[in-house]
């Protein structure tokens, strides 16, 4: 087990390093730089500020550069916040963007699970339809239309939560923003649930174990629960990029000091060193997480043999 | 095929969702011309006017008093066309591609099932921001940006299929007869994997939808004084507080839309027998 992690996270690094290289030549060919500005700044000021950063020198010595620097856990000064390094600019709103995922993450995991699982034991009847309604909804209405609405609702109209802002931490100001990145996801573990359950609850060991007079409980959670929830455990790594993606716009709308806005602002402002941090990031926790559902996996299906 | 076809036409969900889609897809292309107003016209006597259908404004106006119900409804063609495009453009690539990996078996399966791996495990949406930005924003670059990503789970999904099919008797019959492996995979391999991506390109079609909004929401889709369903609600969440209308009218549309091409497609699997992934 421990072998198998440490096998499969050295295989990451060069999948990494291809994505770091890949992002680094094509932020390169962008036309611009991270000087440029509505004044166009005197020629020896551009020479000296280019010198400064190394951007003079050829493309090649600076991706030798700045590879040697990740190596050594530097992910160089951010071009556009003078004074920051990414690393200060990431590590502050990271823990931000790590609670809103992962409490977003959280909920729709065991709130899908939860509502997927009610509605197939009511299969058929009006709590099943409901929820499954509600589930095509959920698929159907994406994050950045649920917030607004979710704001307009709760704050504007009735008041009860902040529309928008981060006041250190409060409850309150993540309230609709964990809502609004849960739901897409949760709606559509629900519908796996559903699916899942109700299939294995018709298969012989299921009908076995009824017959060994075991109550329904018992049979549901002990019994069917877990094979039902192996498909819903694989979609936990696309739901996961879900999640991280939804919050490049749910972190804008609700004014969350997290790291989404980076990425977007960091390449349109050709803060090269900014984007690839964001890259390098994003796609840590991706690979982490796609390696966490194999062990998941492995952990729920016996059939599973983790090879090396 | 027939079979399927009254079964589909029979549950009542997927003909009320076709239906939506039609009056959806209608809607967006004659609506302009219902109403006088132009897309980009700015009516400096009717700023931020709500809904109502007797004035000129049906469905309310802008902060810059720009007809909502043409810009809505011109929006909409525009994220149903970068739709159509793209799946499109997914579903080419996507059969040749899964055609050819699943027909040919062995060591070229093997390879090309392994780029299919390396490539569904980048973060393609952080790829997709650098090329627009790389780039430049066109509509252009949207179509094949987007359609990019989509081809990775069609791909798989035809492989599987043409995999079952290559074992079958027919094709055996058809390599006897001496036809070629492009003549195999044209006739037999493709025509027999329809079903199930006709299924997925139904639901391929509201992801694609969803993107597009993604994209021009975050300012790098559409662009101004053009108009799509994402580039709407953008403006809309940021003027809900005085303008909700601007909000709701296009979430609304994207949300209808969704749900139809969801339902619609989740009863084409039905239909047809098509088992989920």
């Amino acid at each position: 087990m421990i072998r198998y992690f440490l096998v499969r996270l050295g295989g990451a690094i060069p999948t990494l390093l291809a994505i770091v290289t890949l992002s680094f030549f094509l932020i390169r060919i962008a036309p611009g730089g991270p000087f440029d500005q509505e004044q166009t700044l005197p020629a020896d000021v551009m020479a000296n500020l280019n010198a400064t950063y190394g951007l003079d020198q050829p493309l090649w010595i600076q991706y030798g550069r700045y590879v040697g620097g990740l190596l050594h856990g530097d992910f160089g000064p951010s071009f556009r916040y003078r004074d920051f390094t990414v690393t200060e600019l990431i590590g502050e709103g990271l823990p931000i963007s790590l609670t809103l995922g992962a409490l977003a993450l959280g909920i729709a995991l065991i709130g899908g699970v939860a509502t997927g699982a009610a509605a197939a034991l009511a299969r058929g009847r009006i709590a099943d339809h409901l929820t499954m309604g509600l589930a095509v909804l959920g698929i159907a209405v994406p994050s950045f239309v649920l917030l607004p609405a979710l704001g307009l609702l709760f704050g504007i109209y009735l008041h009860w939560l902040p529309v928008a802002g981060w006041d250190r931490g409060s409850v309150a100001d993540l309230v609709l923003p964990v809502a609004a990145l849960s739901l897409p996801p949760l709606a559509t573990i629900a519908r796996l649930t559903r699916g899942n359950l109700i299939e294995v609850m018709h298969s012989p060991f299921i009908r076995a174990a009824f017959a060994k007079g075991l109550p329904r409980r018992t049979v549901v959670l002990r019994h069917a629960l877990r094979p039902a929830l192996i498909p819903v455990a694989s979609y936990l790594a696309p739901a996961a990029a879900m999640v991280m993606s939804g919050s490049l716009v749910v972190e804008t709308i609700a004014g969350l000091p997290g790291i989404g806005r980076y990425l977007v602002q960091g390449a349109l402002n050709r803060d090269y060193t900014l984007v690839l941090g964001m890259v390098i990031v994003y796609s840590t926790m991706l690979i982490t997480m796609g390696l966490l559902v194999d062990l998941l996996i492995a952990a729920l299906d016996p059939r599973v043999r983790l090879e090396t | 095929m027939s079979d399927a076809w009254s079964r589909l036409r029979r549950s009542r969900r997927a003909t009320i969702a076709f239906a939506a889609i039609l009056v959806l897809v209608g809607l967006a292309i004659v609506g302009p011309w219902l109403n006088p107003n132009s897309y980009d016209a700015i009516d400096w006597s009717n700023i931020a006017i709500p809904p109502g259908l007797t004035g000129a404004h049906w469905w309310g106006t802008d902060r810059l008093g720009r007809d909502l119900f043409v810009r809505t409804l011109d929006g909409t063609r525009i994220s149903l066309a970068v739709a159509l495009v793209a799946t499109v453009v997914s579903l080419i690539v996507g059969i040749a591609y899964g055609a050819v990996a699943g027909f040919s078996g062995g060591r070229i399966d093997h390879a090309m099932m392994r780029v299919l791996e390396i490539m569904s495990g980048l973060p393609l949406i952080f790829f997709v921001i650098l090329l627009t930005v790389v780039f430049g924003r066109s509509v252009e670059l949207l179509f094949v940006a987007i359609g990019a990503i989509g081809w990775l789970t069609m791909a798989r999904i035809v492989r599987g299929q043409a995999m079952v099919i290559r074992g079958r008797e027919f094709i055996e019959a058809a390599v006897a007869g001496g036809a070629g492996p492009v003549r195999i995979i044209v006739r037999h391999v493709v025509p027999n994997v329809l079903g199930p991506v006709l299924v997925y390109a139904t639901l391929t079609v509201p992801q694609i939808i969803l993107f597009e909004s993604f994209l021009s929401f975050l300012g790098l889709g559409i662009q101004e004084p053009q108009a799509s369903l994402g580039t709407l609600i953008a403006a809309g969440a940021s003027e809900m507080e005085a303008a909700p209308w601007m909000l709701l009218v296009p979430g609304l549309i994207l949300a209808i839309l969704l749900v139809a091409f969801n339902v619609l497609g989740d009863a084409l699997a039905e239909a047809l027998d098509v088992r989920e992934r």
